[in-house]
């Protein structure tokens, strides 16, 4: 069984994430850069295949060259081979621009399975998976909590409004997963050592066959204007009301309209 | 000049701060107050590679240097010094001498099962009689056919509670002083050899620090480490390495105290407003953050050094002495904006506290590195 | 029609749920800014006329698609569907809930119309001929603007609950148009749905936790917790006095010595706010206090703080509560 993982390099979000001030976009300055949490899961998942099936699992990333250190992490939990797009044009593509880039790419690699995270934690989109599996023309299902193969297909879950779904999806397919699938491996100072002599093979659009045109930014049917720090938190407003039934009401009110939980 | 770390050290960080914020950091204090040794943890730091962090893969340890070290180190111990004490007399009381002096057969035995965290090692040099003066030491070994048998009492030894060998540092030659020193490597099983009393101590609550008694304690004679008559270099060659692991250690402490500080300055109000709007408290965070990057800067430049296999002994002593004394120092600074939540056990700064004095005592006294880096200046 | 805003229902049976009706409002609004028709696909087997609700929440026309493959949802069967009718008759806009299934197909969608997608819409609006779509970033620690570079169609995909509903306007009407669409049996196939079990929420997923502290006096009262939070499918927490008096277990606890939480709403009741428990909850997006004493400090952290006492106002919250979720 053969893995391809697409991943992500993403900037730590439980550090503070700060926007330029003229808000055109966040300022880079001091961010600790990660491997998307999500897409750990994928590669983890993508390991346990291996480790249950036999077969390869190759990681996929399109991002600027800071991107290899993520690759490297996957390579360092286990992955076994890399690609990395890595293209000045692809800077500001949007995830539609993103997955057929991908694309390209998976189809010259030999796979039964593409797992993607569920969504990046940067841009939250949660895009690029789906759009993938339909530039591949392959089926899919997203955000699954657990996968089972057998006889060249998979049996998955994924969790939907008010339930589970319990869904048999052909394969070859692309799945994006939820972080409830599995608990990720840390990458082991050994990985680490052996990701060091993997090689990283890293493809410019060109290579791809792709022009910058055609897929880049300039392709991209979606840009972002301004960027904002999310609204402050209003002050709080303390109320000493006539009666439990109106401090009742005034509280629903609040969960309904306010905080809009209910 | 390069102030970059390379992408493997990065990702090193990386592992060893995940671990320690899923693993460590939420039954820290716990430990502490249990005063509980961390087994499963320290299996843990095993599998990933960090009990025997420069020891060869051949002999099952990751290979790495002692900037990946430290990095590692840095990041445990800001989430337990317990565990960052347990782990640092492991890779630098223990592998590293028996990488550096040891047998092939000695290295294949020992290294394996330290660097795994199934086991782990203590180191017995000091004396009740014989601390900063460790060459001045009592303890004896004799030659009684095929084995060594020793004689003596060793004081404050980490991990000895749990440790499966023991690095024992004795006199085997008449003459006094340094010369007549011998290392041995002890196992628990081996006759003769106790774990005496368990010390109740300030801080490092959930590491042990024991007596270790040997009475006619019988050692196989290849269990001698190095050289007969040169233990005292065994013991020299551990001390540079293992100052930079304590120095690691060290900024690790007072990191947590800076960051548990930050996080309560800016949440604690009085006066209407939060703390962190105080300018007694700005100068307070400002001086620690700076204080902690001078320390971790030195402890690199030390670590860096001896990756180089140049001399650092100069370095490492600084190191050492700035790196612990700016603990103590953040962890004092820690407390007193927490104010009276800092002295309740509620808060992390109180361990913080308590945790960072000793790293001003051992592995060489605060004296004893001024005496150092004076006597590289003077001599 | 290039004008034309198209809404995908999340229905049951042909009858609009709660999103869609939010859906129906933003698109009547936009529909009128770009003078075009407000449409309601649905999509779906056996629907019984739905052209009623849906015209009385605002929608000109229903596109009413009824299918074997369209029973339940599946990637391929909705993404065929909604590429067929986009391609055909060139909407705008098509606006997709942001539900399991419209955000498995959308971009699917999006890719075979040839539109831009935005996902997590909270805002949508038009600018100088330009449509622009507010959503949040980095784990909401961000908010972007993302504007639609070409032509139509564009795809928005909308969060729940940042809409207002539309308002009913009853015995209005709209056109219901049966469309005839081809659609091939589906690649996957749905085995079973199964009801999520309702276990205890765990306090640090749950997106409303009740939480209690010394002022419910005793362990008896946390079933007026328990009762709230059923109602909310809330978790229920504690700071640590009711944990150190042993009325809940450890698990309970909030705070420093404790659990870290931040959901969307933490509803502190009978709890001072000692820098302790602050410390584990004070991420929370809303807090919601109940205290007898107006001086307590937690009513410095509350969005709203009501002063009150906590034994008379949680019975009439919890009744509250329900009225309202009965009411749909």
């Amino acid at each position: 069984m053969d893995v391809v993982v697409c991943i992500k390099q993403v900037p730590d979000t439980e550090q503070p994430i700060r926007v330029r001030p003229d808000g055109s976009g966040i300022d880079e300055q001091g961010l600790n850069w990660i491997l998307n949490y999500y897409d750990e899961h994928a590669v983890e998942e993508a390991l346990r295949v291996r480790e249950k099936h036999g077969g390869t699992v190759t990681v996929v990333c399109v991002g600027p060259a800071r991107a290899a250190e993520a690759i490297r992490t996957a390579l360092a939990m286990g992955a076994d081979e890399a690609v990395h797009v890595s293209d000045p044009a692809l800077e500001g593509a949007d995830p539609l621009q993103v997955a057929r880039v991908l694309a390209q790419v998976v189809r010259q690699l030999r796979y039964d399975l593409v797992l993607c995270g569920r969504l990046a934690t940067d841009d939250n989109a949660s895009v690029v998976g789906p759009a993938l599996a339909e530039y591949l023309g392959l089926p899919q299902a997203t955000a699954i909590s657990k996968l089972e193969l057998r006889d060249g297909g998979a049996t998955v879950e994924r969790e939907v409004e008010g339930g589970v779904e319990l869904l048999e999806v052909p394969l070859p397919a692309v799945f994006t997963v939820e972080r409830t699938i599995n608990e990720p491996r840390y990458p082991t100072l050994p990985g680490i050592m052996r990701a060091k002599r993997k090689e990283i093979r890293t493809l410019g659009l060109s290579e791809l066959g792709l022009e910058p045109q055609e897929v880049g930014a300039q392709a991209s049917r979606v840009g972002y204007t301004r960027f904002e720090p999310p609204p402050r938190r209003q002050a709080g407003q303390i109320v000493t009301p006539d009666s439990p039934e109106e401090a009742a009401r005034l509280i629903a009110r609040f969960l309904q309209e306010t905080a809009k939980v209910l | 000049m390069d102030f970059n770390l390379s992408e493997e050290h990065r990702l090193v960080q990386q592992t060893a701060r995940e671990f320690a914020n899923r693993e460590i950091l939420p039954v820290a204090g716990q430990l502490d107050a249990e005063h509980r040794f961390p087994a499963e943890i320290v299996r843990g730091l095993g599998e990933l590679g960090l009990m025997g962090v420069m020891v060869p893969e051949e002999y099952g340890g990751a290979g790495m240097d002692n900037v990946a070290y430290i990095l590692a180190m840095e990041e445990v111990a800001r989430a337990c010094a317990s565990t960052a004490a347990i782990m640092s007399v492991n890779n630098s009381l223990v592998c590293d001498p028996i990488l550096r002096y040891g047998t092939e057969d000695q290295k294949r035995r020992y290294l394996p099962v330290l660097a795994s965290g199934r086991e782990v090692g203590c180191y017995c040099l000091t004396e009740p009689s014989a601390g900063s003066d460790a060459a001045s030491l009592q303890t004896s070994a004799r030659l009684d056919g095929d084995r060594w048998v020793l004689n003596g009492t060793k004081a404050f030894v980490t991990n000895a509670r749990e440790a499966w060998v023991f690095v024992v540092y004795a006199r085997t030659e008449e003459e006094p002083g340094a010369r007549g020193i011998s290392a041995f490597l002890v196992e628990r099983d081996h006759p003769g050899i106790s774990v005496g009393k368990v010390e109740r101590k300030m801080g490092l609550l959930a590491s042990s620090t024991c007596e270790v008694l040997l009475e006619d304690c019988r050692v196989p004679k290849d269990n001698l480490l190095g050289r007969r008559g040169e233990g005292f270099k065994v013991a020299l060659s551990t001390l540079d390495g293992g100052r930079i692991g304590v120095a690691a250690q060290a900024v690790g402490i007072a990191r947590a105290a800076l960051e548990e500080s930050v996080g309560y300055a800016k949440q604690r109000r009085q006066f209407g407003r939060p703390i962190a709007e105080f300018q007694a408290i700005q100068w307070k965070i400002a001086d620690m953050a700076t204080r902690i990057d001078a320390a971790r800067l030195l402890t690199l430049r030390a670590a860096w050094l001896r990756d180089q296999g140049k001399r650092c002994t100069l370095e490492a002593s600084m190191a050492k002495l700035f790196a612990s004394e700016t603990a103590m120092w953040a962890a004092h600074q820690g407390v007193q904006i927490f104010g009276g939540y800092g002295y309740i056990k509620d808060y992390p700064v109180e361990r913080y506290f308590r945790d960072a004095k000793i790293t001003e005592i051992y592995e060489g006294t605060s004296e004893i590195q001024r005496m150092v880096i004076a006597r590289n200046l003077l001599s | 029609m290039p004008n034309d805003v198209w809404i995908v229902a999340d229905h049951a049976g042909g009858s609009p749920r709660r999103i869609t009706l939010e859906l129906l409002g933003k698109g009547r609004e936009l529909a009128n800014a770009r003078g075009g028709r407000l449409v309601a696909l649905v999509l779906g087997h056996g629907l019984v006329n739905p052209a009623q609700a849906f015209g009385e929440y605002g929608a000109d026309t229903v596109l009413a698609v009824d299918h074997p493959h369209l029973q339940a949802y599946t990637t391929d069967g909705y993404t065929e569907a909604l590429t067929a009718l986009v391609r055909e008759r060139t909407p705008w806009l098509v606006v997709v809930p942001s539900t399991a299934w419209g955000r498995d197909c959308a971009p699917r969608l999006a890719v075979r119309a040839g539109a831009g997608i935005v996902t997590d819409v909270e805002a949508l609006w038009l600018e100088e001929g330009r449509l622009l779509a507010r959503r949040p970033m980095y784990t909401r620690k961000v908010m972007a603007t993302a504007e639609y570079r070409q032509e139509g169609p564009h795809v928005a995909v909308v969060l729940p609950k940042v809409f207002p509903p539309a308002a009913r306007q009853e015995g209005r009407t709209a056109q219901v148009e049966w469309v005839q669409v081809s659609v091939s049996p589906p690649r996957s196939r749905v085995v079973e749905t199964r009801a999520l079990q309702r276990e205890r929420v765990s306090l640090t997923e749950a997106e409303v936790i009740v939480s209690g502290g010394r002022g419910l006096r005793g362990p008896e009262n946390f079933s007026l917790l328990d009762a709230l939070a059923a109602e909310l499918g809330a978790a229920v927490g504690s700071s640590r006095p009711p944990v150190d008096s042993g009325w809940v277990p450890h698990d309970y606890e909030i705070g420093q010595t404790g659990k870290t939480v931040s959901p969307t709403v933490y509803i502190a009741v009978g709890i001072s706010g000692a820098p302790q428990h602050l410390a584990g909850m004070s991420g929370s997006k809303y807090i919601v206090a109940i205290n007898k004493d107006p001086n307590a400090p937690i009513f410095q952290l509350a969005s709203l703080g009501v002063v009150g006492d906590l034994f008379q106002i949680v019975p009439k919250l919890t009744e509250e509560v329900r009225r309202l979720r009965a009411q749909g």
